[in-house]
C-alpha cells in the first residue's frame, strides 16, 4: 500500500508542478488544485497508513493518530477557499487585462 | 491566570468580524472602531514587553497542557515584534483613515484580519498554528493588495497569490514531515525530539527543515525568491504597501525562531542547519536589491527594492549568529520596518501632490505644493534608510559591521553592506533630485496636502531619531532578547513545564 500511495503522491505532485508552470491561468489553477490534493494526502499519510483502526481511544486496542486527520481538514478548508479566490482573481484578470496569460500579456 | 497574551489576536479578530457585519454602516463608525482597535495594540504590546522582560509568559489555549494543545509564548522577541507591528499599524491606519480606506467597502475589516494574522504568527508556539496564522495574514494580504483595483494590481496580485499558495503547500509538506518524524507540532517539544533524533531519521528532518527555509524565504523575499515583491509592493496603495513592510519581517521572525529553537546549536546532528545557506544568500540579496533600487522607475519600486536590501542585511546578521550580531539585527529590524513604512506613506503623499499623471514615477513633474516640508521629511527618511549618521540606520549598520569581527565573514560583509549603502545613496539622491528639483512646465492637477497624512508618516519617521536617542534602554532589551534566543533550553523548559489550571479554581 505504501508504494501505491507514494506513486500516487508523486504523480499528483509532478502533474501539479507541470501545470503550475504553464502560461495560462486555468492550467495554473488546476496545477495548484492537484498540488493541494497531493499535500493533503501526504499530511494524512504522516499519521502512518493502516486500515481498520478507529481514530478514537478505547474503541479498539490499536488506534489511528487523529491529529493528521485534523490537520488535513484544516488544510482542505484553507485550500478550497484559496482555489475559489484564485479562480475569481483569474477571471478578474482576464476581464481587466483582456488576456488569460499569467503575466497579462496579449495573445500573439 | 494572565489573559493578556491572547488579546493581541482576539481584539482584531472580533473587531474584524464586527466590521464585516457593519459593512453597510457609516464609514465614520467603521473608521473609529478600527482606529481604536489598532491604537490599543500599542499599549498592549508595551505591557507585554515589560512582562516578557520579567519572564517568558506561556499561555495554554483552551487550558490544554503542552505539548498536546496550542500554546502562545510571549518571550522578549515575540513581544518586541508585537510592538513593532503595533506602531507600524497605527501609523498606517491613521493614514488610511484619510480617504484611502474608502476605495473598497471592507478595508478596515480586512486590515484587522491582517493584523490578527501578524500578531498570531509572532505569538504562537506551535508549528501548524504558525501555518494557520500565515494563511490568515496571507489571505488578508491578497485582498488588501487588490484594494483599489486597477490592472497593475490584478497582475501583481495573481503572481503573489499563486506563489504564496505554492509556498503554503511546501509549508504543509514540511510541517507534515516534521510531525511524522517527531510526533509533535509544539515547537519546544519538537526541539527536544530533534535533538535526540535517530540518525536514520535526521536527513528527512533536515530536508523538512530546509523546506521551511524556502517557505520563510519566500515570505521574507530573500534571493532567489524575492522577484514577486517589487511588483506587488509597488502596485499596492500607499497604506497597504506600508503595512506590508512588516510582512517580510514575519518571514524573518520565523527564520529566527525556527533556526534558533528547533534547528539551533543544540539540535544534535541537525545543529545550525540553515546558517551555511543563509550567509551567501544574504549577501546576494543585498547586492541584487541595491541593483534593483538603482534601476527602479518609480519611487514605490525603489522603496520595494530597499526592503529587499534590508532583508539581506537582517539575514546577514542572523547568519552571523552571535549575540552581538543578533542584537544589531533586531535593532536594524525595528528601524527598517518603521522607516520603510514611513517612506511608503511619503511616496503616497508625494504622488498625490504630483497628481495622477506623474504619480510616484521618477520623472520631472509639476512644482509641488509644500515641496520644502515634504522634501525635508523625504531627506530624513532617505538619510536614515541609507545608513548615514545621525539616524538609526547608521547605528544599526555600524553595530552589525562591528559584530562581524575581523575574519573572512567581515571581509565579505563590509564590501557588501557598504557598497550596497553607496548604491542606495545614489538611487535615493537621484530619486530626490528628480522629484523635488526638476520640473517640467506641466500645470499641476493635484490634491492639496493633507496634514494628517503627513502626521501619520511623521509618526513612523520619528522612530528613527527616537531609536538613537533611546538607544541605551532599547539595546539593553535587545541584548537580553538575543541572549534569550541563543539559550533555547530555557524557552523549552518554560513551555514544557506549564500545568493546566485545575478545574473549579477561578482563574
Amino acid at each position: 500500500m505504501e508504494l501505491l500511495y507514494a506513486i500516487t503522491l508523486g504523480v499528483l505532485t509532478s502533474c501539479g508542478v507541470y501545470l503550475m508552470l504553464r502560461a495560462r491561468t486555468f492550467p495554473v489553477v488546476l496545477g495548484l488544485t492537484l498540488l493541494s490534493y497531493a499535500v493533503n494526502l501526504f499530511l494524512f499519510a504522516m499519521g502512518r497508513l493502516a486500515t481498520g483502526m478507529p481514530a478514537i481511544l478505547g474503541e479498539a486496542r490499536e488506534y489511528a493518530d487523529p491529529l493528521p486527520q485534523a490537520l488535513v481538514l484544516t488544510a482542505i478548508v484553507i485550500g478550497f477557499a484559496m482555489t475559489a479566490y484564485v479562480l475569481v482573481l483569474a477571471l478578474r484578470a482576464q476581464g481587466e487585462l483582456e488576456s488569460d496569460h499569467v503575466d497579462g500579456k496579449g495573445d500573439h | 491566570m494572565n489573559h493578556l497574551p491572547v488579546l493581541p489576536v482576539l481584539i482584531p479578530m472580533f473587531v474584524g468580524a464586527l466590521l464585516l457585519l457593519m459593512a453597510r454602516s457609516s464609514m465614520t463608525l467603521k473608521r473609529s472602531l478600527s482606529l481604536l482597535a489598532t491604537l490599543v495594540q500599542v499599549p498592549l504590546a508595551l505591557v507585554l514587553m515589560s512582562q516578557a522582560d520579567a519572564g517568558t509568559i506561556v499561555y495554554a489555549l483552551g487550558n490544554w497542557e503542552p505539548p498536546f494543545g496550542i500554546v502562545l509564548v510571549v518571550d522578549r522577541l515575540a513581544a518586541l515584534m508585537l510592538g513593532i507591528a503595533a506602531v507600524l499599524a497605527s501609523g498606517v491606519i491613521i493614514y488610511a483613515a484619510r480617504g484611502d480606506d474608502g476605495l473598497g467597502r471592507n478595508f478596515h475589516a480586512i486590515f484587522q484580519f491582517q493584523l490578527m494574522g501578524i500578531t498570531g504568527a509572532f505569538l504562537t508556539g506551535d508549528l501548524f498554528n504558525l501555518f494557520v496564522f500565515f494563511e490568515i495574514l496571507l489571505i488578508a494580504s491578497y485582498a488588501l493588495l487588490l484594494h483599489g483595483a486597477g490592472s497593475a494590481r490584478v497582475r501583481a496580485g495573481l503572481h503573489y497569490v499563486v506563489l504564496n499558495l505554492f509556498g503554503s503547500a511546501l509549508f504543509l509538506i514540511a510541517a507534515g514531515t516534521l510531525y511524522g518524524i517527531t510526533g509533535t507540532l509544539n515547537m519546544a517539544d519538537m526541539a527536544l525530539r530533534v535533538a535526540t533524533l535517530d540518525p536514520a531519521d535526521a536527513p528527512v528532518a533536515g530536508a523538512a527543515g530546509m523546506l521551511l527555509l524556502i517557505v520563510f524565504g519566500l515570505k521574507s523575499a530573500i534571493f532567489p525568491l524575492y522577484f514577486w515583491l517589487p511588483k506587488a509592493y509597488a502596485a499596492a496603495t500607499a497604506p497597504v504597501a506600508a503595512l506590508f513592510a512588516i510582512m517580510t519581517k514575519v518571514g524573518l521572525y520565523s527564520i529566527l525562531r525556527v533556526y534558533t529553537l528547533i534547528f539551533g546549536a543544540e539540535a544534535g546532528e541537525l545543529a545550525n542547519l540553515a546558517s551555511a545557506w543563509i550567509w551567501p544568500v544574504a549577501l546576494v540579496t543585498i547586492a541584487l536589491g541595491a541593483i534593483g533600487a538603482l534601476a527602479a522607475a518609480s519611487l514605490n519600486g525603489l522603496i520595494s527594492y530597499l526592503i529587499v536590501v534590508s532583508v539581506g542585511t537582517l539575514l546577514a546578521g542572523i547568519a552571523l549568529g552571535t549575540q552581538e550580531a543578533l542584537t544589531a539585527s533586531l535593532y536594524y529590524l525595528i528601524h527598517t520596518t518603521w522607516v520603510s513604512g514611513a517612506l511608503f506613506l511619503l511616496a503616497g503623499i508625494i504622488s498625490r501632490l504630483r497628481g495622477p499623471r506623474f504619480g510616484s514615477r521618477l520623472i520631472p513633474g509639476p512644482q509641488m505644493e509644500h515641496a520644502k516640508l515634504v522634501s525635508a521629511l523625504f531627506f530624513i527618511a532617505a538619510i536614515s534608510v541609507i545608513g548615514m549618521p545621525p539616524f538609526s540606520g547608521f547605528l544599526g549598520k555600524a553595530m552589525l559591521l562591528a559584530a562581524a569581527g575581523t575574519g573572512l565573514k567581515a571581509a565579505l560583509l563590509y564590501p557588501a553592506l557598504l557598497v550596497g549603502s553607496l548604491v542606495v545613496l545614489v538611487a535615493m539622491s537621484r530619486a530626490g533630485t528628480t522629484l523635488f528639483w526638476r520640473h517640467d512646465a506641466a500645470p499641476a492637477i493635484a490634491e492639496p496636502l493633507d496634514r494628517l497624512r503627513l502626521v501619520a508618516a511623521l509618526l513612523l519617521l520619528v522612530g528613527s531619531p527616537g531609536l538613537v536617542l533611546f538607544a541605551n534602554p532599547v539595546l539593553t532589551y535587545l541584548d537580553a532578547t538575543a541572549a534569550q534566543l541563543l539559550a533555547p533550553a530555557t524557552y523549552i523548559e518554560q513551555v514544557m513545564s506549564v500545568v493546566p489550571v485545575a478545574s473549579g479554581v477561578q482563574p
